[in-house]
């Protein structure tokens, strides 16, 4: 009739896998889940939802209710304030996750390669990544987007590198502990080449720690970018995004609109999302995981 | 007593050498930001409708026309040994001078804040060691690593709207005046340094929950136990002199969080401070002050971070010897 029922156990998987172990994510956890997933489907679907074009003024008074924007109001352009907040979204989650990865693979290839290359290259890459982190994170990306001017790429580049120094120290680390196990000495032996041994034998087994390490860095890369755009120096207007928006309506606060502070919470639920999964994921006394967010 | 004070001499002695060499691959760091990397200054001062003649005559008042090694040369005696950057390309006045008040003001708003979340943090931190673990512990974890995850902008604009908007109870922006008597500046500064506070606290509330539970599960203090010492001298006699070379390492972070802090809070609160007064320079692409601020935040992180780990070594006789 079927194969249900076969060779296969019946019970499967194994009923006491399930009870005598903890739940796979606590409920700290649960709620990072949802926020994350509440984040990703208004970046999916949030611009097909606006009601109204981003850039579009719909009334000439700064932070009003037009019949046409009820909902959360206007700017201080007279634009949407709902569709603003959809449309951005997008960018903003979308610029920090592509910055967030871009760091995450320089990082990671350049902590593997110093650990595993041998002696030169490791002393190089390391004294640079010091050099680097010895001047707080966002000072030195304000003088080099002081020089390189304001754009897009500068603000990509300059995060990325500033964070995939951060993620070197990380992946440099674990990739040492990793490069004197057997497994290593037989790819050696083998006579496997550098990208075969980062790829096939270091990554698989380092991508426990580094999957949260990835986590940590993605919120840090959205409050960093966010922090920029914030001062002016990341997406410029008319662009929809968060932290820009918290910039340009900040001056509503002075006549009681909350325009400033809606953005800025878009902002904190998709930070805080991130580190409450993190969190539960780790399954570690909360505290333990206040993350080392410091520049 | 006195072989031990030299050895702990010399560690000191030690870590400050290794701080001024960290000074100057920072200062090497912020004249690279700056001059090597591409991107004109004197364009972009003089902007897009620049004569040849005006670019030239900027780029030789820069010094953009030198070789860059002497430049860096040049770099390095004005910004470490004569202490003196130049004027600032846009008022004209010397550096120092347009440095100065700022970096006064911000250091009393640092010293407001780090009164104020210091103490706060230093009992929470305990509290959370002692009864590690229960729902109060957890609950400050929570409350904590929320704080620590939103933008510094969200908690300022969220204390403005509550405080300033709807309560009416402080003022939005912080003036700061001449004259101005202390009330009245602390008045100003409530909500800039409530914002670092609540972004520095979670930091310290770790440290020293963590380094007191280290500390806790030694074997002296189940000794302490055995022989029916009092809780609170266990805490407080027992486990926390062991604690206290990691719970000094906060110096070094509050340092750390301050100078990021400071850049956006201010900027949030119209503070006139060192952190407004960089954002302001390299907005205006006025290179002098902002590598004049940058020198200064990152001189101030790199000392701090010495002071922290001098201040380890003379806390934790074991520490004294050197590695």
């Amino acid at each position: 009739m079927s194969v249900d029922g076969g060779a296969v156990s019946p019970e499967w998987p194994d009923p006491e896998l399930g009870s005598s172990r903890r739940p796979a994510l606590s409920w700290v956890g649960w709620i990072g889940v949802g926020a994350i997933s509440a984040c990703a489907l208004i970046a999916i679907v949030g611009p097909w939802l606006a009601p109204h074009d981003p850039i579009q003024t719909l009334s000439n008074e700064s932070f009003a209710f037009p019949p046409e924007a009820a909902f959360l109001g206007t700017d201080y352009l007279g634009r949407d304030l709902l569709s603003r907040l959809l449309h951005g979204a997008r960018l903003t989650l979308l610029l920090s996750l592509a910055t967030a990865i871009i760091a995450f693979v320089l990082g990671v290839a350049a902590g593997f390669a110093a650990a595993i290359a041998g002696r030169w290259l490791d002393l190089l890459l390391s004294r640079i990544v010091d050099g680097l982190l010895a001047v707080p994170s966002i000072i030195l990306a304000l003088m080099v987007i002081g020089s390189l001017g304001t754009s897009v790429p500068v603000l990509i580049g300059t995060v990325a590198v500033i964070e995939g120094g951060r993620i070197f120290r990380v992946a440099r680390a674990l990739a040492r502990d990793l490069d004197v196990m057997d497994f290593m000495e037989a790819a050696r032996a083998r006579g496997e080449g550098m990208l075969w041994l980062m790829l096939r034998e270091m990554l698989p087994n380092a991508i426990g720690p580094l999957v949260t390490e990835f986590g940590l860095r993605l919120t840090y890369t959205l409050l960093f970018i966010s922090a920029l755009s914030f001062l002016g120096f990341g997406m410029q207007p008319p662009s929809a995004d968060w932290g820009a928006m918290v910039k340009e309506n900040i001056e509503g606060l002075l006549y009681g609109s909350p325009a400033a502070l809606l953005p800025a919470a878009c902002i904190a639920v998709a930070t805080i999302g991130v580190n409450l999964l993190i969190d539960g994921y780790l399954d570690r006394a909360t505290i333990d995981r206040v993350p080392d967010m410091l520049p | 007593m006195r072989l031990r004070l030299s050895v702990a001499l010399r560690a000191a002695t030690r870590r400050l050498l290794i701080g001024l060499v960290t000074i100057w691959v920072v200062a090497t760091v912020i004249f690279g930001a700056t001059e090597i990397l591409p991107g004109d200054v004197a364009e972009a001062v003089l902007g897009p409708d620049a004569t040849p003649e005006s670019l030239a005559a900027m780029r030789e008042r820069l010094g953009l026309d030198r070789p860059v090694l002497l430049r860096y040369a040049t770099w390095l005696d004005h910004a470490l040994l004569r202490l003196d950057l130049g004027a600032s390309l846009g008022s004209g006045r010397p550096v120092a001078e347009a440095v100065g008040d700022r970096l006064w003001n911000t250091a009393r708003l640092a010293a407001v804040t780090a009164l104020l979340a210091i103490p706060a943090a230093l009992a929470l931190g305990v509290i959370s060691a002692i009864r590690a673990g229960s729902v109060l512990d957890r609950g400050i974890g929570l409350a904590a690593l929320c704080a620590v995850s939103v933008p510094g902008f969200f908690v300022a604009i969220a204390l403005v709207y509550v405080f300033a908007v709807q309560l009416g109870w402080l003022p939005a922006l912080a003036t700061v005046r001449p004259g101005q008597t202390f009330p009245a500046f602390l008045r100003s500064v409530a909500l800039p340094s409530a914002t670092l506070a609540i972004g520095l606290m979670p930091h310290i509330i770790r440290q020293t929950r963590n380094a007191l539970l280290a500390a806790l599960s030694h074997a002296h203090i189940e000794m302490a136990v055995l022989k029916g010492v009092p809780r609170s001298a266990i805490i407080l006699r027992h486990a926390l002199p062991n604690a206290l070379a990691p719970i000094l390492n906060i110096v070094a972070l509050v340092s750390a969080y301050l100078v990021a802090g400071v850049v956006v809070v201010e900027t949030v609160f119209g503070f006139p401070g060192l952190g407004r007064l960089m954002v302001d320079a390299v907005a205006t692409r006025d290179t002098p002050v902002a590598q004049a601020c940058a020198l200064i935040f990152a001189t101030t992180y790199v000392v701090a971070n010495a002071l922290a780990d001098t201040l380890a070594v003379l806390a934790n006789p074991r520490l004294r010897v050197p590695r």
